[in-house]
C-alpha cells in the first residue's frame, strides 16, 4: 500500500453571493491521494473540480475541512508556513495564454520559483532554467523569447517548466490539455506521464475529457455539483461505472468509429445541469438520473465501497445490489 | 443532387507578419440531405472555410482571392451583396461555436427569432411569435412559450445553443452550417445537442456543413470528411471509409493519437512537431516536417491529390502505400 | 507496434534568439501611424528647441529671454516679427518683441521649458502616486479597497480649480521658484485620482489572471506580485493616460497663469505669455498669437501621439 501524500478531508469551498445565495462549489470531499498515483479527477461544468483543485493548494480560501500533506495541514498554516509548504505543491494551468506574464521571458517566468525559494542564484539559476526547458522538450535558445512568441503548446510546456522548477511533489494539473490542439494533446500527455516517473511526481490531474482522463489515471473521481460520486481505478470506472450519472457521462464520449457510433444505445440525460446557487435537495443528480424515485430526493447519499476499491454514491445501490439495472424498481437497498 | 460545390476557393489575410494564405484552393461538394465533416486543428483554415462561403470574412485584413461557391446553381462570389444577405439565413444558416456572444444579450429570444422570419419569410408580428415558440419547442426548450420572451443571460450554455438552432433553422434553410457548435459544451449536453441535429436534419433534410476537431463526432454524425491542414485538403472520402482506411499520413496520425478508452494505457502516439507557420510555409507538403513517412521528394515538392477511389482522394505522394498499408 | 514516442526537441537555430517583446511591436505599430508620429516629431521638436533655443539665442544674439534693451530706448517697444526699430527687415526678432523689447522668440522657448516642465513633473508626480495606490487598492481588495476608493472619490468631487487657486492664493511664495513648486504640488496632487481608479480596474481584471495565480503558487510575496507582474501590465492604459495628462496639466497651468496665480515674472510660461499678450490684441496680435500657436500646437501633437499610443498598445495590452 503506497503512503498517502494528500489526504483531504470534508473540504468545502462555499462562496457567499449575498443575499442569502450561496455557491457550494465544493460540499463535502473527502480523497487520499497516494504518493506516485496520478488521480484523475472528473466531471462537467460547475461541478467544482477546478475549485477543488485550488483549494488543495489554497489558492482558494476553504470555507472547512482539511488539507494534510506530510501531516501538515495546509488549511490552517500560517501564511510563512504555507508559503514554505509551496514549494512541494505545485499547479499547472488550463490557458497557456494566461497562465505567463506577458511582460517576463521565458527565462524570468522559469527562473522565478527558483528565486523565490533561493535555490539557485545568477549563473547557476541560469543553468537550472536551461536544463528545465529542456526536460519539457524547449530548446534552451528560447530563454529570452516571449511567451507571446510560442505556440499553445510550447508555453504550455514553458508552464510545466515553471512547475517544476522548485522540485515539487505535487502537481496539480488543471485542465492541463483542453485549450489545445489534439494532435500536442498527446504531446503533452506524454511529457507529464514521462516526468511522472522519472521526478516521481504524483498528480492531481482535473480534466472534463474522459478520454484523455482515462488514458492518464490510475485512479478517478468523478465529482457532480461539489460532492464526489464514483471513485475507482481507472479501468474499471470505464468498464463498468456504477453511478447512473457516470454511466451517462462515459455514454456521451462520441467515439471515433462510425460502426459504433452508428449502433451505440446512449444513455441521454435529460435537462441541463443544475446551478450550483440552487442544488437540488437530496442526491444532486436526482432531476437528470433516469433511476430516482421518491426517496433520492431526500436522502443525500454517502461514498460507499461497493466493491472493493470500488466507491458509488447513491442509495439504491449497495455491496450486495450494485448494478443499478437490477434493482427492483423502488427499493433502495443502500439505506439499509 | 448537388447543393453546393466550392471550386478552388482561396481566402487570403494581409497581417503584420505577411500574407496568410488561410485557404489555399479548396474543392469540395456537398450533396443534398448530406453531412459533410470538416476536421481540422487550429490554423487548418476550417472557419475560415465557412466564413468564406457565406462571404463573411472580415475585409480588411482577408479577402476571398480566388474560387467559386456555387450554390444550387449560383456562385455566391460572384452577387451583389444584397442578394448573399437574402441568401444568409434564409437559404444558408450558421451557427458558431460561442453560445453567449452569438446572441444579443439586450434582445429578448422572442425577437431574435422573429427578426429572422419577418425578413426572410415576411411573417407578421402575430406569426413570427408563434413561429418562434413552435421553433423553440421543437429545439427542446421546456416551457417554450413563458420561456420565449426571456433574455440569452437567462438560458445555460446548451439552451443558447438551442436557441441558436431554432434561429438558424427558421426559415428552413436549405444548408446549416455548424462551426464547433458544441466545443463549448459540457460532454453531456453535447450528446444531446448533436442527437438534435440529427433529427431535425432528418425531419427537414437539411444539409449540413459540421466543422469540428472531435473525430468522434465526425464519426457519429457525418457521411463525408474532409481533413484539412495548413489551408489545404489534406483528405477526401466517405466517413466509414476514412476511419477503416485512412490513406493519408496526417489522418493516420490524428485517429492514433486519440486515446481509446477501451485499450491498456501505454504510450499515446503523438504527432511530433508543431502545427505549421501560415504565414511562412515550406516549399514541398506541409506536413513534411512533422510526418513519419516523409522523404526528401515531400520536402521539395507539393504533393499530388491522388485519387485513390472515386470518392477518395488524398494529398500525398505516398498516398497509395499508405492506403494500402 | 507504436514507434517510440519521444519529446520533441524544438528546432532551434542560433543561440539565444532574443525576443521581441510587446513594446517593439507597439512601436513598430506606433511607427505606422503618420499622425502620432508627427505628433511625437513635433513634440520632440518643440522641447529640444525649448531646451537648447535660449542658450542658443543668448550666444547668437546675447540677448536672454528677460533681456530689455535700456540701453536704447528706442528698442524698448514692441516690434512686430522680422522687423526691425525703423521698419526694415532683419532677422533679430523672428517673432517680434513685447512691450519691454524682450525677444518674444527667446520668452516663447523659455516659456516652453516651464510650461513642459510644470506638464512632466506634475504628470509624473501624479503617476507614482496613482500607480502605487491604485495597484494596491485593487489587489488587497476588500475593506481596504473600499475605503482607498472613497477617498477618492470625495477627492474627486472637490471642485478642484477652486481648490488650487485658493491654495495658491493662500500660500503666495515670494519666489518665483517657490511659485513654481507650489504649483507642482497643487497640479499634481488632484491628477494623481483618474490615474488611481485607472490601474485599480486593471489591476482588478488582471488579479485573477492565471500567471498571477500561478505566482501565488510558487510562494511570490505579495509586494513582489503587485509591482513585478500587475503593473507592468498595466502600463498601457497608464502610458496612455499619462501622455494626455500632460496637455490637462499644461492647459491648466496656462489658466492659472492667465489668472494671475500662476508663474509670475520674470518667468513665463505660454499661459502667462498669453495673459499678457491678449492685452494687446489689437495693436500688437504677434504677441498673443505666436505664444498661443506654439502652445496649441504641442498641445494636439501631445493628443495625437496619445491617441496614437492608445491604439499602438491596446491590443497588446491584453495577455494575449
Amino acid at each position: 500500500m503506497a503512503e498517502t501524500l494528500i489526504a483531504i478531508k470534508d473540504l468545502r469551498v462555499h462562496f457567499n453571493l449575498g443575499g442569502n445565495r450561496i455557491v457550494k462549489a465544493v460540499d463535502g470531499v473527502t480523497l487520499d491521494i497516494a504518493k506516485g498515483e496520478t488521480l484523475g479527477l472528473v466531471g462537467e461544468s460547475g461541478c467544482g473540480k477546478s475549485t477543488l483543485g485550488r483549494a488543495v493548494l489554497r489558492l482558494t480560501e476553504l470555507t472547512s475541512g482539511q488539507v494534510f500533506y506530510r501531516n501538515n495541514d495546509l488549511a490552517h498554516l500560517s501564511g510563512r508556513q504555507l508559503r514554505e509548504q509551496r514549494r512541494h505543491l505545485q499547479i499547472i494551468f488550463q490557458d497557456p495564454y494566461a497562465s505567463l506574464n506577458p511582460r517576463m521571458t521565458v527565462g524570468q517566468i522559469v527562473g522565478e520559483p527558483l528565486e523565490t525559494f533561493r535555490l539557485a542564484r545568477g549563473r547557476e539559476a541560469e543553468q537550472r532554467v536551461q536544463e528545465l526547458l529542456e526536460t519539457v522538450g524547449l530548446s534552451k535558445r528560447f530563454i529570452k523569447r516571449y511567451p507571446h512568441e510560442f505556440s499553445g503548446g510550447q508555453r504550455q510546456r514553458i508552464g510545466i517548466a515553471r512547475a517544476l522548477a522548485v522540485d515539487p511533489d505535487f502537481i496539480v494539473a488543471d485542465e492541463p490539455i483542453s485549450a489545445l490542439d489534439v494532435s500536442i494533446q498527446a504531446q503533452i500527455m506524454n511529457l507529464l506521464e514521462k516526468l511522472r516517473r522519472e521526478k516521481n511526481l504524483t498528480y492531481l490531474f482535473i480534466s472534463h475529457d474522459l478520454r484523455a482522463i482515462r488514458h492518464v489515471s490510475d485512479r478517478v473521481a468523478v465529482m457532480y455539483l461539489g460532492k464526489l460520486v464514483e471513485v475507482a481505478d481507472a479501468k474499471t470506472i470505464y468498464v463498468e461505472p456504477l453511478m447512473p450519472y457516470t454511466k451517462a457521462l462515459i455514454s456521451a464520449v462520441p467515439v471515433p468509429d462510425p460502426e459504433i457510433e452508428a449502433t451505440r444505445q446512449r444513455i441521454m440525460l435529460e435537462g441541463d445541469v443544475p446551478s450550483p446557487i440552487n442544488p437540488p435537495k437530496g442526491c444532486p443528480f436526482h432531476t437528470r438520473c433516469p433511476y430516482a424515485i421518491d426517496v433520492c430526493k431526500e436522502v443525500i447519499p454517502q461514498l460507499v465501497e461497493i466493491k472493493p476499491a470500488h466507491f458509488a454514491a447513491c442509495v439504491r445501490i449497495s455491496p450486495a445490489m450494485p448494478h443499478i439495472e437490477e434493482v427492483p424498481p423502488g427499493t433502495a437497498p443502500g439505506l439499509e | 443532387m448537388i447543393l453546393l460545390e466550392v471550386k478552388d476557393l482561396r481566402t487570403y489575410f494581409e497581417t503584420d507578419d505577411g500574407l496568410v494564405k488561410a485557404v489555399d484552393g479548396i474543392s469540395f461538394q456537398l450533396q443534398r440531405g448530406e453531412t459533410l465533416g470538416i476536421v481540422g486543428e487550429s490554423g487548418s483554415g476550417k472557419s475560415v472555410t465557412n466564413l468564406s462561403i457565406l462571404r463573411l470574412v472580415p475585409d480588411p485584413p482577408g479577402k476571398i482571392a480566388g474560387g467559386e461557391v456555387i450554390f444550387n446553381g449560383q456562385d455566391i462570389l460572384l452577387l451583389p451583396s444584397d442578394a448573399v444577405r437574402k441568401i444568409r439565413g434564409r437559404r444558408i444558416a450558421m451557427i458558431f461555436q460561442d453560445p453567449m456572444t452569438s446572441l444579443n444579450p439586450f434582445m429578448k429570444i422572442s425577437r431574435q427569432l422573429m427578426e429572422m422570419t419577418q425578413l426572410h419569410l415576411g411573417h407578421t408580428k402575430a406569426q413570427a411569435y408563434e413561429h418562434a415558440v413552435k421553433m423553440l419547442e421543437t429545439v427542446g426548450i421546456p416551457d417554450a412559450r413563458t420561456r420565449a420572451d426571456s433574455y440569452p443571460h437567462e438560458f445555460s450554455g446548451g439552451m443558447r445553443q438551442r436557441v441558436m438552432i431554432a434561429m438558424a433553422l427558421s426559415c428552413e434553410p436549405e444548408l446549416l452550417i455548424a462551426d464547433e457548435p458544441t466545443t463549448a459544451l459540457d460532454v453531456t449536453i453535447q450528446a444531446q445537442i448533436l442527437e438534435l441535429i440529427k433529427k431535425l436534419k432528418q425531419e427537414t433534410g437539411t444539409s449540413v456543413i459540421l466543422i469540428t476537431h472531435d473525430l468522434g463526432i465526425v464519426a457519429g454524425m457525418t457521411d463525408h470528411v474532409i481533413v484539412m491542414y495548413a489551408g489545404k485538403i489534406f483528405e477526401q472520402a466517405k466517413t466509414k471509409e476514412l476511419f477503416a482506411r485512412p490513406g493519408n499520413p496526417y489522418t493516420k496520425g490524428l485517429l492514433r493519437s486519440v486515446p481509446d478508452p477501451t485499450a491498456e494505457q501505454g504510450k499515446l502516439y503523438q504527432i511530433p512537431g508543431l502545427p505549421p507557420d501560415v504565414a511562412h510555409l515550406k516549399p514541398g507538403c506541409p506536413f513534411a516536417e512533422r510526418c513519419e513517412r516523409a522523404e526528401e521528394i515531400c520536402r521539395r515538392e507539393f504533393p499530388p491529390f491522388v485519387e485513390l477511389t472515386p470518392d477518395h482522394h488524398s494529398l500525398c505522394h505516398f498516398a497509395n502505400e499508405v492506403y494500402g498499408g | 507496434m507504436q514507434p517510440e514516442p519521444e519529446i520533441q526537441t524544438e528546432l532551434g537555430h542560433d543561440e539565444f534568439i532574443k525576443g521581441t517583446s510587446l513594446w517593439r511591436d507597439a512601436w513598430r505599430r506606433l511607427l505606422k501611424n503618420k499622425l502620432a508620429v508627427f505628433g511625437l516629431v513635433v513634440v520632440i521638436l518643440i522641447t529640444l528647441a525649448s531646451i537648447t533655443g535660449p542658450t542658443i539665442i543668448k550666444r547668437t544674439f546675447g540677448f536672454t529671454p528677460d533681456y530689455i534693451p535700456t540701453g536704447d530706448m528706442k528698442l524698448v517697444r514692441s516690434f512686430p516679427p522680422f522687423k526691425g526699430p525703423d521698419g526694415e527687415f532683419s532677422w533679430t526678432h523672428p517673432m517680434g518683441t513685447d512691450n519691454a523689447g524682450r525677444d518674444q522668440l527667446a520668452r516663447v522657448l523659455q516659456g516652453g521649458q516651464i510650461s513642459l516642465f510644470v506638464g512632466v513633473i506634475a504628470t509624473l508626480v501624479s503617476l507614482i502616486i496613482g500607480v502605487s495606490y491604485g495597484a494596491i487598492s485593487g489587489y488587497v481588495g476588500g475593506r481596504v479597497d473600499n475605503l482607498m476608493m472613497r477617498i477618492v472619490d470625495v477627492l474627486y468631487s472637490l471642485p478642484y480649480v477652486i481648490l488650487v487657486i485658493v491654495l495658491l492664493s493662500m500660500f503666495r511664495s515670494q519666489t518665483p521658484r517657490g511659485q513654481l513648486i507650489l504649483l507642482f504640488v497643487a497640479l499634481g496632487s488632484v491628477s494623481w485620482l483618474t490615474m488611481a481608479r485607472i490601474v485599480r480596474g486593471q489591476v482588478l481584471s488582471l488579479k485573477n489572471q492565471e500567471f498571477v495565480l500561478a505566482a501565488r503558487a510558487t510562494g511570490v510575496s505579495a509586494p513582489r506580485i503587485i509591482f513585478r507582474h500587475l503593473v507592468p501590465n498595466t502600463l498601457g492604459p497608464v502610458i496612455v493616460y499619462a501622455t494626455l495628462t500632460i496637455p490637462q496639466i499644461m492647459l491648466t497651468e496656462a489658466f492659472l497663469s492667465f489668472l494671475g496665480l500662476g508663474v509670475q515674472a520674470p518667468l513665463a510660461s505660454w499661459g502667462s505669455l498669453a495673459a499678457d499678450g491678449i492685452q494687446n490684441i489689437a495693436i500688437f496680435p504677434w504677441q498673443l498669437i505666436f505664444p498661443g500657436v506654439t502652445m496649441a500646437l504641442t498641445l494636439f501633437s501631445l493628443n495625437f501621439l496619445g491617441d496614437g499610443l492608445r491604439d499602438a498598445l491596446d491590443p497588446q495590452m491584453r495577455t494575449i
